[in-house]
């Protein structure tokens, strides 16, 4: 069971401000999502074979980046083609 | 007070694209946020695929460092809100990596051989590279370049296996040399390799450095660490459980104190990638040859010391440079040109020996052999060679700078006139001659020397001193 202390703890963690009516509400909707778990977790899937989803690779051949413009397009403040972020340390 | 240091090495694997994107990584000369795309930007829809290259150099490090393949990896995202990652994740590994359980050798402090344990390697994407801005302790605000980010990285983790902040420099050497030689890294590239230091002193808590970006600062940052733990524990004060940051420019690491701390990374398997199975890989992988077999080679081949060997072998383009000599001049007269002198120079001026031509070296050094020229002299040239190499400026042939500056070996007659000089000069000196002591010899050439700025063989000057002594029947 999650409780509104983990959801308060996870916000904090994905640095979004919530008030008190999303908490109730983001925790009900939290233990809904983790009983779809439990019952995935009663799923035997051994016929699926793990072997033929591994080693989904590509080669070391390039492909074009973007444009510098369209990197910064959707910065809110750049300076020198840098993306120009508030204090961190 | 035993010291215990375990270290983390991040270095960046040569691969022309990123880990998980097409973008190039040959990003160095270029301007900020150049090399990127929706996929390391993290843009919402894309997904990544895994560099089939980046997977086989790091299995290539993990083979020549004896890990062993586990039969699947798995990569996990590592979430955290840092202006480096666009994602607010990294792609990294964390419970199953791509290899575990090795050792490298080192040479301890007393010179033995000694097995440090690897813990485990694995892969993950570098990070963006932060521009602090608005100067000191309290910047104003970050500029961030993604260039870097996505860059394939392998992280080596050792055990608590070493003793000292030599060891831990040797350590880093030796494994930056092995890196190269196995030709997934660069040395020479800025940045390529990154270290974080946990150390200790036994009987308290560790602390981890965070941010030593190069070989010397390693050493520099774990002995000033080492004195400030045991002061702290001499004062009898508890050594806080803490990271801390190492600040290159002034030497000294400062606590990080605050929210960074407490990190709760929610590691969970990345759903974007498939895992990898890839243990029946290793047996296809050849490996070169690695520097202590080419040590081995080099004195049997070339009959050259083992102090040579070790030197010459010491870095891949140090021992493709001495074989492209070798291969020209007599191999050992080779080994000390370009062990001893050569080697000197270069480090002295904070040259990599990858700036040096090879074939105006074997042309100087040809003419050394050859008597056209004295040890000295070349010497001096080498250096002008140098520094002209090293200024930019059109590099002179070795023959036109000894023309020009006169530098040619001449032959004894040229210097009689010096040598009566030096000996009216310096009659005490004759008299010990005289009465048998030779090192009264080496004086008298060493002033004729001076005289002629080394141009003159000193073993053929002593001779002509002797001759012209006993023609004047002293």
């Amino acid at each position: 069971m999650v409780s509104d202390k983990d959801v308060e703890h996870i916000a904090q963690l994905a640095d979004i401000g919530i008030t008190k009516d999303d908490l109730r509400e983001f925790t009900v909707q939290f233990n809904a999502i983790l009983d779809y778990f439990d019952i995935l977790d009663g799923v035997t899937g051994e016929e699926q074979g793990e072997d033929s989803l591994c080693n989904v690779l590509r080669e070391d051949d390039g492909t074009p980046s973007l444009p510098q413009e369209d990197v910064l397009g959707n910065a809110g403040s750049t300076e020198d083609g840098f993306i120009r972020a508030p204090r961190v340390m | 007070m035993k010291t215990i240091i375990g270290l983390e090495i991040h270095c960046q694997l040569t691969t022309a694209t990123k880990l998980f994107c097409g973008c190039s990584t040959d990003y160095q000369n270029d301007p900020p946020n150049t090399h990127v795309c929706p996929v390391c930007l993290g843009l919402p829809g894309t997904m990544p695929s895994i560099n089939r290259r980046a997977v086989e150099y790091a299995l290539r490090v993990a083979k020549a460092l004896h890990l062993e393949v586990p039969e699947v990896s798995e990569f996990a995202r590592k979430n955290y809100f840092y202006p480096d990652l666009p994602k607010g994740y990294q792609i990294t590994q964390y419970d199953k990596p791509l290899a575990v359980n090795g050792y490298f050798e080192i040479e301890d402090d007393g010179g033995a051989e000694r097995k440090i344990r690897l813990t485990r390697i694995h892969l993950e994407e570098d990070p963006g590279r932060l521009v602090h801005k608005g100067g000191g302790d309290r910047p104003k605000y970050s500029l961030v370049d993604y260039n870097r980010s996505g860059i394939p990285l392998i992280e080596i983790v050792t055990e608590p296996d070493l003793r000292s902040p030599k060891e831990a420099r040797r350590f880093i050497n030796r494994l930056r040399t092995i890196l190269e030689y196995l030709g997934v890294f660069d040395g020479e590239r800025e940045g390529g390799l990154r270290i974080d230091a946990n150390i200790s002193i036994e009987g308290s808590d560790r602390v981890e450095i965070k941010n030593i970006s190069s070989y010397k600062g390693v050493e520099k940052a774990l002995t000033f660490e080492i004195t400030r733990q045991k002061n702290l524990i001499r004062r009898g004060l508890k050594v806080v459980r803490e990271t801390r940051h190492f600040q290159e420019a002034r030497g000294i690491t400062t606590s990080s104190r605050g929210k960074e701390e407490e990190h709760d990374y929610r590691y969970f398997p990345e759903p974007d990638l498939s895992p990898l199975m890839v243990h029946g890989w290793l047996e296809g992988i050849d490996l070169p040859e690695l520097p202590t077999a080419r040590r081995d080679r080099f004195m049997r081949d070339y009959g050259i010391s083992l102090n040579h060997a070790r030197t010459l072998t010491g870095a891949i383009r140090l021992a493709d440079f001495y074989e492209r000599v070798a291969r020209e001049l007599e191999p050992v007269f080779a080994a000390t040109w370009v062990a001893d002198t050569l080697l000197g120079e270069v480090n002295y001026r904070g040259m990599d020996i990858s700036e040096v031509r090879p074939e105006p070296f074997i042309d100087l050094i040809r003419m050394v052999a050859e008597g056209a020229v004295t040890d000295r002299s070349a010497v001096d040239v080498l250096r002008i060679m140098l520094d002209q190499c090293m200024e930019g400026r059109i590099c002179e042939a070795p023959s036109e700078i000894i023309t020009r500056l006169n530098l040619g070996k001449t032959v004894g007659d040229d210097y009689a006139e010096i040598i009566r000089e030096v000996i009216s000069a310096n009659p005490q000196a004759v008299e010990d001659l005289g009465s048998g002591r030779k090192e009264a010899l080496n004086f008298l050439v060493g002033q004729v020397m001076k005289a002629t700025r080394g141009r003159a063989d000193p073993l053929e000057l002593g001779r002509l001193i002797m001759d012209l002594l006993k023609e004047e029947g002293v």
